[in-house]
């Protein structure tokens, strides 16, 4: 603890932001969603398209919504018709040729055949332990990677590339990767978040990034692998668990072996006017499979700096922190998995930025001891002029290093220009290498003066922060989001993309990975129900 | 020894550190192994540009069949300054209090602004550099201008809610944020605006205007609309544009009302 922080304001916070967490996780449990539904088939085993191009796994939720099916969850469907000796893929296809509406249209309850629920329950057993096998598979297959190469040292150097045509990508990943970065995100095609389905197969056209589809992460985590084997470094792989589609991403990702992906609590509701009640309800499920999956989430409180100011709104940042641990925490990722996101977009103009913005980042760094911080650099102060870029993302860098952070996500000094060049990327790199070099041993070496800029400023962020949680705790996470409280934008919970794919869920719903994710990660059942 | 320079403004080259000298700096990569056939290349690339005494200062192996080169040379290009003609917006910037006086004393009503971040583009922060409270640089956004009332639909609206909301809310002036410019995607989107403006025919009601960090004032009004702003530009010079064209509008004796609807 550098800062000399009130603990039992740190404490306080996190009692208020449980409170929050509890009332949030509470209200996701009372609906599902059509894209939670659709990633329980996915984890089933349905995946392909049918003859017009239509993921399966939405054809067939759309049939069960139709029947009036969704709202006692998918799997119970799915169950009645494997118990009569199909295979869920075979239930999509029937769905798709038209043969279950069919079936279903002499049967006005929908399908619900004389068979009692536990034994059609019993009939997909085998399928659910399958789906999940195959994330223990790929959890195994990263930890054998991690033996051979080890973690890598922080803070990790995190770059991105964003083609649109994931062939392209991985030659671009390939020579970050030689280059020295640890870490490859491959960007989302602008817009995909707000497409109600996941397109199917490899891509190559997109615009500012490329679709995530479970081919292109199959392409690029293979090339990823090829890379780690060539430079004897683990390259992890990242990507989107964000927008209308969220748990499918999750659970496509858990199966391709994603190391990290995007999940922010408030980001979609934010940024991408996405319902509030689908997007908590999306994201409770969803981190409960990037628990399993072991993958470390990154959050986006970085964006909150992006539409308000970086000094003013300091706390918002830290506010967020605390709910996003909170929420990560009620679905089951361990406080190392919490990629909790922060970023230097501190006017460069303001006198004795570099000495805020190194408070800023030590401030999370003291509370959040376990945590991956990801930390961002620079964009609303990047003008074009690449020379001053790259002094900014040094600056960024020194601070990164010296305060301890985890995930760097490496500036490109073409920032506000255009996606990044291949030597943009090359540059990135290292700038970072020199100065986490440099400064390798930095942080340990120095101390804050009791009383002075730094520690004052963590003081005044926390103690604002605090503040900001109280508020939200006496109006509710989705009053705190109407009243502006993040970035400065306002939501409301009757508002926003994606509302008609929220049910209401009735009493025997059924999710089977809901019910073993919540075994095998210890969360207690009852628990919000 | 400076101030004696004779700069002539017909033929002028490009400045290192003597007149004339057309020096000049520049950085790619090439898809070819690093290497002196990599640094060859470079050379050979650099003087089809135009430079000569071109001098590879750097080579870089960026892994893969990829090089990094910086390079300098000297350009023999020229330009004519004095034959130029570069459109330019004519705006004759006010204050924030002498604007709202402005419109106080030439229109009896607030003008209306409806922007938005169209197509499939999520960054808001040029339009939020317009239009919000707090603005940009110390000048306030439209939002804080007691003559506007202002519209900020946000990011990824799509061309028909804006036109729609337009419509609605009796736009004076429509203002487009284009952030993302890979592969020209903003020009279809840009482009497709005007036409559905002109479909729903209130092309010449309302004043159509562009920003983003890649656009100009030139290319604005080749896509059709009347005033392009690029980076750098204030709250205050997009508010003065609009004030002005509004109030020159409302006096003209054939200025044609939207219909109600």
């Amino acid at each position: 603890m550098k800062l000399d922080l009130d603990r039992g304001i740190i404490e306080e916070c996190r009692a208020c932001a449980r409170a929050i967490a509890d009332e949030v996780v509470r209200e996701a449990r009372a609906v599902t969603t059509t894209s939670i539904e659709r990633a329980v088939v996915r984890l089933l085993g349905v995946d392909g398209v049918d003859s017009s191009g239509v993921p399966l796994p939405n054809v067939l939720v759309d049939e069960f919504r139709r029947a009036n099916r969704l709202a006692g969850g998918a799997a119970q469907a799915v169950a009645e018709l494997v118990a009569l000796g199909m295979t869920p893929q075979q239930v999509a296809e029937t769905a798709a040729s038209g043969e279950l509406r069919a079936r279903w249209c002499e049967d006005t309850e929908g399908g619900a055949e004389a068979l009692d629920a536990y034994r059609t329950r019993a009939a997909l057993e085998p399928y659910v332990e399958a789906g999940l096998a195959r994330i223990r598979a790929s959890v195994e297959r990263r930890d054998e990677f991690l033996g051979l190469y080890g973690h890598g040292q922080e803070p990790l150097l995190y770059v991105i590339v964003a083609t649109g045509n994931i062939y392209e990508d991985v030659v671009q990943a390939e020579a970050a990767a030689h280059a020295g970065a640890d870490i490859i995100a491959v960007i989302r095609s602008t817009a995909q978040s707000l497409l109600d389905y996941v397109p199917y197969g490899a891509t190559t056209e997109g615009y500012g990034g490329t679709f995530a589809t479970q081919e292109n992460f199959r392409i690029m985590r293979r090339a990823l692998d090829e890379a780690s084997a060539a430079t004897g470094r683990y390259i992890r792989l990242v990507n989107y668990c964000s927008g209308l589609c969220m748990p499918e991403i999750a659970a496509m990702g858990a199966f391709e072996r994603l190391d990290m992906m995007l999940n922010d609590s408030m980001y979609g509701i934010l940024f991408r006017d996405i319902n509030l009640r689908r997007t908590f309800a999306d994201q409770y499920f969803s981190r409960m499979i990037n628990a399993y999956a072991d993958v470390v989430i990154n959050t986006g409180e970085d964006n909150y700096l992006t539409t308000a100011d970086a000094v003013d709104e300091a706390h918002t940042v830290l506010a967020s922190q605390f709910i996003n641990e909170a929420l990560a925490r009620r679905s089951g990722l361990r406080p190392d998995r919490m990629g909790l996101g922060h970023a230097f977009e501190i006017d460069p103009a303001l006198p004795n930025s570099f000495l805020y913005e190194l408070a800023h980042a030590q401030l999370a760094r003291d509370i959040f001891p376990e945590a991956p911080l990801k930390y961002m650099p620079p964009t609303k102060h990047m003008t074009g002029d690449v020379f001053r870029g790259y002094v900014m993302n040094a600056m960024f860098n020194l601070v990164g290093v010296t305060s301890g952070q985890s995930i760097q996500l490496l500036g490109m000094l073409t920032e506000a220009i255009h996606t990044p060049h291949i030597q943009d990327r090359y540059l990135a790199v290292k700038n970072a290498k020199y100065v986490f070099g440099a400064a390798r041993d930095l942080g340990n070496e120095i101390s804050f003066a009791p009383g002075g800029i730094i520690q004052t400023r963590a003081a005044e962020v926390l103690s604002k922060a605090h503040a900001a949680l109280l508020r939200a705790n006496e109006l509710g996470l989705p009053g705190a989001i109407a009243e502006g409280m993040f970035g400065g934008i306002s939501r409301r919970s009757d508002q926003g993309r994606g509302l008609d794919g929220v049910i209401e869920r009735v009493a025997d719903y059924w999710n089977p990975f809901e019910d073993r994710l919540r075994d095998e990660l210890g969360l207690n059942p009852s628990e919000g129900v | 020894m400076s101030g004696n320079l004779q700069v002539g403004l017909t033929r002028v080259m490009a400045y290192g550190d003597t007149l004339n000298d057309g020096k000049v700096q520049l950085s790619f990569s090439l898809p070819v192994r690093y290497g002196p056939e990599a640094i060859e290349a470079a050379k050979q690339l650099a003087a089809k540009m135009g430079l000569e005494d071109v001098d590879v200062v750097c080579a870089h192996d960026l892994g893969g069949p990829f090089t990094f080169f910086i390079v300098y040379g000297k350009c023999r290009h020229s330009v004519d300054v004095t034959a130029l003609s570069v459109p330019r917006i004519a705006i004759d910037s006010m204050g924030f209090d002498e604007l709202n006086e402005f419109v106080r004393a030439h229109l009896d009503r607030k003008i209306v602004v409806v922007a938005a971040c169209t197509g499939s583009d999520a960054h808001t922060v040029g339009i939020d550099a317009i239009m919000n409270m707090k603005g940009f640089a110390g000048e306030p956004g439209l939002e804080r201008y007691s003559c506007f009332e202002a519209h900020n639909l946000g990011a990824q609206v799509p061309n028909e809610t804006l036109v729609a909301e337009a419509i609605r809310l009796r736009a004076d002036a429509v203002l487009v944020s284009q952030v993302v410019t890979q592969k020209n995607v903003h020009i279809a989107n840009l482009t497709a605006l005007v036409d559905l403006a002109e479909a729903e025919g209130i092309r010449d009601d309302m004043i159509f205007i562009v920003g983003g960090p890649r656009i100009s004032h030139e290319l604005a009004l080749e896509l059709g609309f009347d005033a392009g702003f690029g980076a750098g530009t204030l709250p205050c010079q997009v508010a003065s544009f609009i004030a002005r064209q509004v109030v020159k509008n409302a006096h003209r004796t054939d200025a044609v009302l939207p219909e109600e609807r």
